[in-house]
């Protein structure tokens, strides 16, 4: 460790204010795209287009808080897409074909997120498989395991699932899921001990092993909730339609990877929050409709949110380097 | 003398004038200044030491030397220009080379790549291996290092990576050596080789900077000593200087003793741990110690020895094939850290840095990971206890930071081990497993982890300490245990102990094996 590191004071010559917007990078940029996007278009800021914006970001969202626990852990998932489209393939076949209750059958549909999710966490774990490779192959198994179910034909769901697409009191039920959501995450990750424990193992894994922190049962839990979450993404996609389809969520956990790593979390583990993940994902949402209001087609919105991706985490990366080093 | 005096390279005594001058200078972080006014003069020919506790600003001389950082105020001269640094490439190009304590090598090319690393000679388009082989080859021989070129640098020692590094260093015409804490993770005969270099590359009348935390190397090695404190030039004093002297300078204070060892345990001496036939194929045979109430056990001997790996394995993290260990009588599931932490077991580990801390978390966080579970509520971490704790614990331990929030990376190398210890503390360890305790940490904090370790025999623990410090063993320890090729050989009282008895228990099996396995060959 350098002197400099040992007695400099952080936040030299900044301000509370200074220090606040230095930390929350993607709110600042979240707020700037907002403020652009009302000059640009009268059609930004409607209530109806804002909350149609929080319909579009709550998949995306629940998913990202679900890749927040393996992020912070270091790891990575990226079955979350299959495993929504899988979870809600089960869920829809469980009712239709099997004759289970509406309730029963999105008891299904989540129990299949957290299973799916918690096979991955074991060949992570205990048959010491990197998070890339495992959830790799978990990606092709739900996938696979979505069409054999459906045949490749979506399957109508019951109505306790497509109450998930509806609106409560002129609220759209998807954005009162992402709150909740995103409420239990953020409270497992801060005051649960499994989810300080994340971020020790994501930290320094030999160092939580050494300080007798379980770090297979950490990995399990990680990977399981990663799944339980997909499943309720999976839910809330199916709700939206009215029916499972065997293609939805592809290509997902991309864009909740996305919003992670825009929200501030590292990939190396140890770091990441879910306020900032919700950001992230409000981020991509609020491009994809502002570009869609400015008539921009779907093949430049591709080419911007690539932008937008490297540009925040770049600037991220600049932040970290001045602030420490 | 007068430190803060620019101009005065030749010296009465004839010493020839420097290569590398840090004249006057000044750095400071915002509000901090972290150095200020200090002048050091690297000669040809020469070994000047900088000394200072951490934090007395070592590092960011030697920055300001190699271009990481650029003074604020004075000037860096070169040949007797002033020159600015603006980069590592532009102090390399005036023939200023730093070896740093992590070593700037890629473990699995070869030595001969590494050496060429970056310049690597083509013939028609394609890499000239032979070429790269050949330079290689005329590096290491200068620095007479008997490795072979195509070896995995991954695979050899610290200590010969550290001379493939120099080797690579002269290769690219350095004039000035730079070596921060080199000796830190060496044993005594790797010091000896790496000192056998240093002197050959002195006669042939390279400049050299050398930081060591180990007194006794600075007058073994050095010619003159820049002692610093709080980022100020206090003295410069010939190495010959003794110990007690040189102490004072750096501390500003008298540490009359610098093993404070007291025993005032006066309750009963119950064994604590109890290891028996502890056997790990080819790592521990047959290992059967005990460790009583009110009691340090010092293990001694060579790295590789099996040291790291009898802890290790007593703590939980690491599997062994037979054996048992009881903790207070009880006996411990073999690799299960959580259970050994329930019996009452601590591990302050090796490296505390890749194994002891999260860098990345708050000192709080640090504190509390062993004791996360055990006080939680519900699964709901304890968080207003947690804090509180945290701070009681630190402030007992006195590590110096700004609260418990802080980021424990941004801790001083002192402050960090106390950290690791004071979770321990938390949990309410009975038995300590330290492994070299003090590495990286400069005196006033060594101290202060010495009288920790009295105050938990004091209060009827007991520690077993590895280190290869060996007038730490000797100084520390009731009991020195010292441990060859993965079995004890010996056990010496500290009292009467000196260190040539432990060294020659250290190697004597050692000997032995080879000759048994010579004799074996033979017949």
């Amino acid at each position: 460790m350098t002197t400099a590191t040992t007695t400099r004071p952080t936040g030299r010559g900044h301000s509370r204010v200074g220090r606040f917007l230095a930390e929350n990078g993607a709110l600042v940029g979240l707020v700037v795209l907002c403020v652009a996007l009302f000059v640009a278009t009268p059609d930004f800021l409607t209530g109806n287009n804002l909350l149609n914006i929080g319909v579009q970001a709550s998949t995306i969202a629940v998913l990202a808080f679900g890749m927040t626990f393996v992020i912070v852990a270091g790891g990575i998932d990226l079955s979350v897409g299959s495993v929504a489209a899988l979870a809600a393939m089960i869920s829809a076949w469980s009712y239709a074909s099997a004759g289970m209750p509406g309730w029963l059958s999105v008891v299904a549909g989540l129990a299949t997120g957290a299973l799916t999710g918690a096979v991955s966490g074991m060949a992570v774990a205990y048959g010491r498989l990197p998070s890339f490779i495992a959830t790799l192959a978990m990606l092709s198994v739900a996938r696979g395991l979505t069409l054999v179910v459906s045949d490749g034909r979506p399957i109508a769901t019951a109505s306790e699932v497509s109450f998930l697409g509806s609106t409560v009191l002129g609220v759209p039920v998807p954005i009162l899921v992402l709150l909740v959501a995103g409420l239990v995450a953020s409270l497992i990750l801060n005051r649960t001990v499994v989810g300080r424990e994340m971020y020790a193992v994501g930290g320094n894994v030999e160092a939580a092993r050494l300080s007798g922190i379980r770090v297979r049962r950490v990995l399990v839990t990680v990977f399981t909730l990663s799944g339980l979450y997909a499943g309720l993404a999976g839910m809330l996609l199916a709700g939206r339609l009215t029916s499972a389809q065997p293609q939805a969520g592809a290509g997902y956990e991309l864009d909740a990877i996305a919003a992670v790593v825009i929200g501030g979390a590292s990939l190396a583990g140890g770091v990441g929050r879910v306020s900032g993940t919700l950001v992230g994902a409000l981020i991509l949402a609020v491009i994809r409709n502002g570009l869609n209001l400015m008539n921009v087609s779907s093949f430049w919105q591709q080419v911007v949110i690539g932008v937008v991706i490297a540009v925040a985490v770049g600037i991220d990366v600049l932040r970290r380097k001045n602030t420490r080093h | 003398m007068n430190p803060s005096t620019p101009d005065a390279p030749e010296r009465p005594d004839g010493a020839p004038a420097p290569l590398l001058s840090l004249e006057g200078v000044t750095k400071t972080f915002g509000p901090v200044t972290v150095v200020e006014d200090v002048t050091v003069h690297v000669r040809p020919g020469r070994v000047q030491v900088l000394l200072g506790e951490n934090g007395a600003g070592k590092s960011t001389l030697i920055k300001m030397m190699s271009g990481i950082y650029q003074p604020d105020g004075g000037r860096v001269v070169v040949d007797g220009e002033a020159v600015t640094l603006p980069d590592v490439r532009a102090a390399e190009a005036l023939g200023i080379a730093t070896i740093h304590q992590e070593l700037n090598l890629v473990p699995s090319m070869t030595v001969a790549e590494n050496i060429s690393l970056g310049r690597m000679p083509r013939r028609g388009g394609l890499l000239d291996r032979k070429a790269m082989r050949d330079t290689a080859r005329r590096a290491l021989e200068r620095i007479g290092l008997d490795v072979d070129p195509g070896h995995q640098v991954g695979e050899l020692g610290v200590a010969r990576q550290q001379l493939v590094e120099i080797a690579k260093a002269l290769s690219l015409d350095a004039r000035i050596l730079v070596l921060d804490e080199p000796t830190a993770a060496l044993t005594r005969t790797e010091i000896d080789q790496l000192f056998r270099v240093v002197r050959e590359l002195r006669e042939a009348g390279v400049a050299m900077v050398f930081i060591s935390h180990h007194l006794d190397e600075i007058a073994e090695i050095g010619d003159s000593v820049s002692v610093l404190r709080d980022g100020r030039l206090v003295d410069e004093v010939p190495a010959t200087t003794p110990e007690p002297e040189l102490v004072r300078l750096m501390v500003g204070r008298d540490i009359a003793d610098q093993f404070p060892r007291r025993r005032e345990h006066d309750g009963p001496d119950d064994v604590l741990l109890d290891v028996r036939g502890l056997t790990r194929s080819g790592v521990l045979q047959d290992v059967t110690f005990q460790a009583r109430a009110g009691e340090v056990v010092g293990v001694a001997g060579l790295v590789g020895a099996g040291r790291t790996e009898l802890l290790r394995s007593i703590a939980g993290a690491d599997p062994y094939d037979s054996g048992t260990v009881l903790v207070e009588g009880r006996p411990l599931r073999r690799k299960d850290v959580a259970g050994a932490i329930r019996a009452g077991v601590g591990h302050v580990p090796e490296d505390r840095k890749t194994q002891g801390l999260v860098l990345g978390a708050t000192v709080a966080e640090n504190l509390g990971y062993a004791t996360l579970r055990s006080t939680a509520r519900a699964g709901f971490v304890d968080r207003a206890g947690q804090r509180s704790r945290a701070r009681t614990v630190s402030e007992q331990l006195r590590v110096r930071m700004r609260d418990v929030d802080q980021t424990v990376g941004d801790l001083s190398g002192g402050n960090q081990q106390k950290v690791v210890f004071g979770r321990w503390v938390l949990a309410g360890s009975r038995v300590l497993l330290l492994d070299e305790p003090t590495r990286g940490v400069d005196v006033g904090a060594r101290v202060e982890i010495y009288e920790f370790v009295n105050s938990v025999t004091a209060a009827g623990g007991a520690v077993v300490m590895v280190s290869s410090d060996l007038p730490e063993v000797l100084g520390m320890s009731d009991r020195i245990l010292v441990m060859s090729g993965g079995h004890l050989a010996g056990e010496l009282d500290a009292a009467g102990a000196t260190q040539d008895q432990v060294m020659s228990l250290a190697v004597r099996d050692v000997d032995r094996d080879a000759e048994d396995r010579a004799e074996g060959a033979e017949s």
